[in-house]
């Protein structure tokens, strides 16, 4: 069926940041789940929209749950990383708690599936939709949902057959209790746990539930071409009907789902695997870091006082990496002079700013393709590929990949793989060379120029805009506005350690727009005057989060308030399927010493003396993530759009992101 | 990585004499028993550039540079030996090969360098900024024995330490200004124009030019070929680049640009402006941008250029063999402080003593010595930090201190040599006394003869 679910296992669940075994702390940007079984999915949207295994299943819904709904007959603190099972356990708290009630939840979803007997049309009407939500949902939710909700000795029935396989897999879910499920699919070695949890409940099916298995075993083979949703829809009802008849029914929708996951698409299956980005490292994972850094290029020593919140991220002791990195430059044979050089302005900050650096890597890329020889008996396709890949995970030692990079790369990655195989090398070469100008030219240079154009249409005389950091498209709306004779004002809200806005400021100045220029502990002063804000964005998610530049979600809540509205001006290359409720999950962390300096000030050294001790920790975070609630408007290539539209673009133009 | 790398090995240097002759030219100079060109030529080799030119100053001298060469790096380099006039400089010497010259960049190096320098950092460093021109700077080396105070005084009166006067900017990427300290009499004169461009100006004395440098080959041809009277490239040519940095004479970008754009149709004119501008603003601006930016309204053409410095880390070694005094010193750091360039595995005693060299009783060789194959010693010498080189003949109750002693050397019995340098087929006949002396190739010392300070060669017949 979904041939995404073979790359949605299980959640890998861990734990991150103020973690205590026994009491979990609420979240505080919390979204609840629906009041009540019938209404329609809001919350869910953003995680089951996304199209990626990429996604993190919100947190909130643990928490919420675990303090909202104590569950008396099932005395194993089991792990609970799905979201809408534990939405469901939230509505259906009085009537079942430790049942399994998949359908009543997922109906709860999916209303067009209520009715049994019609399902078939109604999915096919809202194929699209449904396709996505609900195997989002399930993958993410079934193989974890056996834990749950099932009384003890079902769980250990659960457990058994799955000793044959992955018992470490298990145990390891069973114990962790969960703050945060990690932002990427579980690492390969859990999938077979899941195929294996098929075999489970055989021994002990009951006529119903073969009946179950046997009409949604049917129904996967029938829907196995047809698109994947309506499956599953199919699954759920069979399971509904059977669901009030025992109580490892879970087991059984397992199985299904299981099954389902067999009769899967095999080379749609595969596809999707490519589409998919690679799971991003998480730094805590020991034996992975070990394994990364030996193959690294980039000598990176630890960071010896790491943050603990922020482990799972990259940190690194700054300075050292780049004399390193200069010292071997003529060593490293395969890196190409151009990539290396892009690298080491990354590393070395020479290049910063989301569309700087897209566009500097893809011109790096197309300088790799136009000295790129086949090396006999490979493949143009699979080597350049290879190669690609090699020099990306050189760029991310250099400096973490930003999302709408890694749309870039999953362009020309796409690319080159449906190069036509009757093309002769050079052919292909200078395909995938007016590939790379066509994306540069079409997804960065003229988005820009739509962007410009819808954006100064909301400039009008006598505003005054506040602008945070330096965005080079919120820049030349500002310079567009001004051409077109637009009176205005512009406030550059600037924050350390980087002032970035400093070079905004002299540019604007240069061009004689009226500035103030302010760091961003006045904003609160500031926004009285101001009428409208515009931001950039590193990438829009599909949850409307906005993720950019660290304090943007400061200046746009301090907007909120104030009732100005907040205008994000982002390229739609940028927007990317992931959904991200905090910035903890997926962040970036800085220079930590260059929170403590001054530039150009050297008596400026109040952290010296203390900076030694093991009690402080210097944080430099780059990102934020702001609140869809905070953000009036997203203006994009395609458009002025809420951000509640962003899946929409995501979901309708993401063929087109690909293919152009 | 597009670099070709020019080793500029020098020839028979005057500031050398007596240490080198017809027979040893500059490059061949044994510095711990291996010519000094070695030390730059396996630095190269590490870094995985094979592909070399060496230019060697006169005919005969590039003969048995070349001969060593090829007999040394037959099958790992791919050196070719270039041979120029005696007396062209550096500049000339570039000028002479400037068509054999075709990767982007050019690194020279000088022939007489001893580091452990990666080159690769100079030519990343380069790269990074897009530089003119890049220049090693390393921290100038302590000159004179560490420890005996008795050489020295009067060397350094003779050879008055040469300095270089380098100017920064504060982040200690780019070049504001050069000089080497002999040039400069009493004042500085630094364009206000750059000045006023970078607002802070670090000058500093206590470091020295390495001569190693990355030059774009287009600008460097062009300015060999502009200005004909340029004689060295420190002395005229980047002093040159440096001083005209934000007034460039040379077209940089202008040129291959305009190609570029013309290649490109599908790419209109507008679009790339806005691509460069995007890139441009993102990347933190330099005083180049900000001065241009300030007086040059139009971004196309440039007019300015960057000239950068890498600055070797204090832990690098970095020497050059250019002075007597420096011979020595290297000589000493190589087998002592800086042990790694050498090549050669210390024994526990911390000294390298060839296994097929004979010591007789009571004779002690002290740590960071070395003694080369096939030497004799008699009984009762001491050798505490020196280099002795193959099949000397060492006689009885012999003491070499601090000295540099070269192959075939015949040293009496009962002599002493103490900071001092003699060179291959010495003969030193018995109960001599050298102190500080550098004897010529060739030269017979008289029985019991005492020097102090002096040079002494055999007469040209």
């Amino acid at each position: 069926m979904d041939a995404r679910r073979g790359s949605l296992p299980v959640p890998r669940v861990r734990q991150v940041g103020f973690f205590t075994p026994n009491a979990q702390p609420a979240p505080t940007r919390s979204q609840s789940g629906p009041p009540d079984s019938s209404s329609p999915p809001l919350s869910d949207s953003p995680a089951s929209n996304s199209l990626s295994p990429v996604m993190i299943p919100p947190p909130r819904h643990h928490s919420d749950n675990l303090a909202a709904a104590p569950r008396p007959t099932s005395p194993l603190p089991v792990p609970e990383p799905s979201p809408f099972r534990r939405r469901g356990a939230d509505n259906n708290n009085a009537l079942l708690v430790g049942s399994y009630n998949p359908a009543e939840t997922l109906l709860a979803m999916s209303p067009s599936s209520s009715h049994v007997g019609d399902g078939e049309s109604e999915e096919t009407m809202s194929g699209g939709w449904f396709r996505r939500s609900n195997s989002g949902k399930l993958a993410s939710s079934l193989p974890s949902g056996t834990f749950d909700f099932s009384p003890v000795q079902s769980t250990a029935e659960a457990l058994k057959p799955n000793k044959v396989q992955n018992p470490v897999g298990i145990s390891v879910l069973n114990n962790t209790i969960l703050a945060e499920v990690s932002a990427r699919p579980a690492p390969k070695e859990q999938q077979p746990e899941a195929p294996s949890s098929s075999k489970q409940p055989k021994p002990k099916l009951t006529k119903a539930e073969r009946r179950a298995l046997q009409e949604s075993q049917r129904a996967a083979k029938a829907a196995a071409k047809a698109v994947a949703a309506p499956e599953e829809v199919a699954t759920i009802k069979s399971v509904k009907q059977h669901q009030t008849q025992k109580k490892d029914a879970p087991q059984v929708a397992v199985s299904v789902a299981a099954s389902e996951r067999k009769g899967g698409d095999k080379s749609q299956e595969k596809e999707r695997r490519k589409d998919a980005p690679a799971p991003r490292m998480q730094f805590d994972d020991k034996s992975r870091v070990e394994k990364a850094k030996r193959r690294s290029v980039v000598d990176q020593t630890e960071a010896k006082k790491r943050v603990e919140l922020f482990r799972h991220l990259p940190q690194y002791e700054h300075g050292t990496q780049l004399a390193d990195l200069e010292s071997k430059f003529l060593q490293l044979d395969p890196m190409h002079p151009a990539i290396y050089k892009v690298g080491l302005q990354y590393l070395a900050g020479d290049i910063s700013g989301g569309n700087a650096r897209c566009i500097a890597m893809l011109q790096a890329f197309q300088q790799v393709v136009k000295d790129y020889s086949t090396p006999p008996e490979k493949t143009l396709p699979r080597d350049l590929t290879a190669k690609i890949s090699s020099y990306v995970s050189f760029f991310t030692q250099c400096r973490p990949l930003s999302m709408s990079m890694g749309n870039a790369i999953r362009f020309l990655k796409n690319r080159i793989a449906k190069l036509s195989p009757s093309l002769s090398e050079s052919e292909s070469k200078s395909s995938i060379c007016t590939d790379i100008d066509r994306f540069i030219n079409e997804k960065i240079v003229l988005a820009d120029r739509v962007i410009v154009q819808h954006a100064s249409s909301k400039v009008k005389d006598g505003d005054v805009l506040l602008v945070y950091g330096s965005s080079c498209v919120v820049e030349m709306v500002l310079l567009h506005s001004h051409e077109l004779g637009k009176q205005f004002r512009v406030i550059v809200v600037d924050s350390r350690p980087k002032l970035e806005g400093k070079a905004l400021l002299r540019r604007l100045v240069a061009k004689g727009v009226h500035c103030t220029y302010t760091h961003i502990n006045a904003v609160s002063y500031v926004m009285h005057e101001v009428t409208k804000v515009f931001l950039g964005a590193s990438s829009v998610l599909s949850n409307g989060t906005v993720y950019s530049r660290v304090g943007t979600a400061c200046v746009a809540m301090v907007a909120h308030a104030f009732r100005v509205p907040v205008i994000i001006c982002c390229e739609a290359y940028k927007f990317h399927e992931r959904v991200q409720l905090d910035s903890i999950c997926s962040n970036e962390l800085g220079d930590p010493d260059a929170i403590g300096k001054v530039p150009g000030r050297m008596d400026v050294n109040y952290l010296n003396d203390v900076s030694n001790s093991g009690n402080l920790q210097l944080l430099n975070l780059m990102y934020d993530a702001t609140p869809a609630d905070y953000v009036s408007m997203i203006v994009t290539d395609y458009g002025m759009i809420p951000p509640t539209s962003v899946p929409v673009i995501v979901r309708e133009y993401r063929r087109d992101h690909l293919l152009i | 990585m597009d670099f070709q790398v020019v080793v500029l090995a020098g020839g028979t240097s005057k500031e050398l004499v007596p240490l080198v002759s017809k027979e040893v030219p500059k490059p061949l100079l044994p510095v711990a028993n291996r010519p000094v060109l070695s030390y730059v030529l396996e630095q190269l080799e590490l870094s995985n550039l094979k592909d070399l030119i060496v230019v060697v100053e006169g005919e005969d001298a590039a003969l048995r540079v070349g001969g060593w060469i090829s007999g040394a790096y037959v099958d790992r380099l791919h050196v070719e030996v270039a041979a120029v006039p005696e007396d062209v400089g550096t500049a000339g010497a570039l000028r002479a090969i400037a068509r054999h010259l075709t990767a982007k960049d050019i690194l020279v190096v000088s022939g007489d360098l001893v580091s452990d320098v990666p080159p690769g950092a100079v030519a990343a460093a380069h790269r990074r900024h897009d530089a003119v021109v890049t220049s090693m700077i390393c921290s100038t080396p302590v000159s004179g024995p560490v420890e005996s105070g008795s050489v020295g005084a009067k060397d350094k009166i003779k050879k008055p330490r040469r300095f270089n006067i380098i100017g920064l900017d504060p982040t200690k990427q780019f070049l504001l200004y050069i000089a080497s300290g002999a040039e400069v009499e009493k004042d500085l004169h630094i364009p206000k124009s750059i000045l006023r461009a970078v607002g802070q100006m670090d000058i500093q004395a206590d470091l020295m030019d390495a001569h190693m440098y990355a030059f774009k080959r287009a600008v460097l041809l062009e300015v060999l070929e502009q200005k004909q009277n340029f004689h060295s490239l420190r002395h005229d040519v980047l002093p040159y680049l440096v001083k005209t940095q934000l007034k460039s004479e040379i077209l940089l970008n202008g040129t291959p640009q305009a190609e570029e754009n013309g290649h490109d149709k599908v790419t209109s004119e507008s679009n790339q402006t806005i691509i460069s501008q995007i890139l441009a603003n993102a990347s933190t601006p330099r005083f180049h941008e900000v001065y241009e930016s300030i007086h040059n309204g139009s971004p196309t053409v440039q007019r300015t250029h960057k000239c950068c410095a890498y600055i070797a880390s204090n832990s690098k070694y970095c020497a050059r063999l250019n002075s007597i005094q420096a011979f020595s010193d290297i000589n000493r750091d190589v087998i002592g402080e800086a042990n790694h360039l050498s090549g050669y595995s210390f024994s526990v005693h911390n000294n390298i003593i060839h296994p097929s060299s004979e010591l007789g009783s009571k004779t002690t060789v002290g740590p960071h010595c070395m003694l080369g194959e096939g030497s004799l010693m008699g009984d009762k010498c001491s050798v505490k930090r020196s280099v002795i080189g193959r099949h000397c003949r060492i006689g009885s109750n012999v003491k070499i201190v601090n000295s540099v002693v070269m192959d075939h050397v015949t040293l009496g019995d009962g002599s002493s040599i103490q900071g001092s340098i003699v060179c291959s087929n010495v003969q030193i006949q018995e109960r001599v006394v050298l102190k500080d002396c550098q004897i010529g190739a060739g030269f017979v010392v008289s029985a019991g003869s005492e020097h102090k300070g002096e040079s002494l060669t055999r007469k040209e017949k």
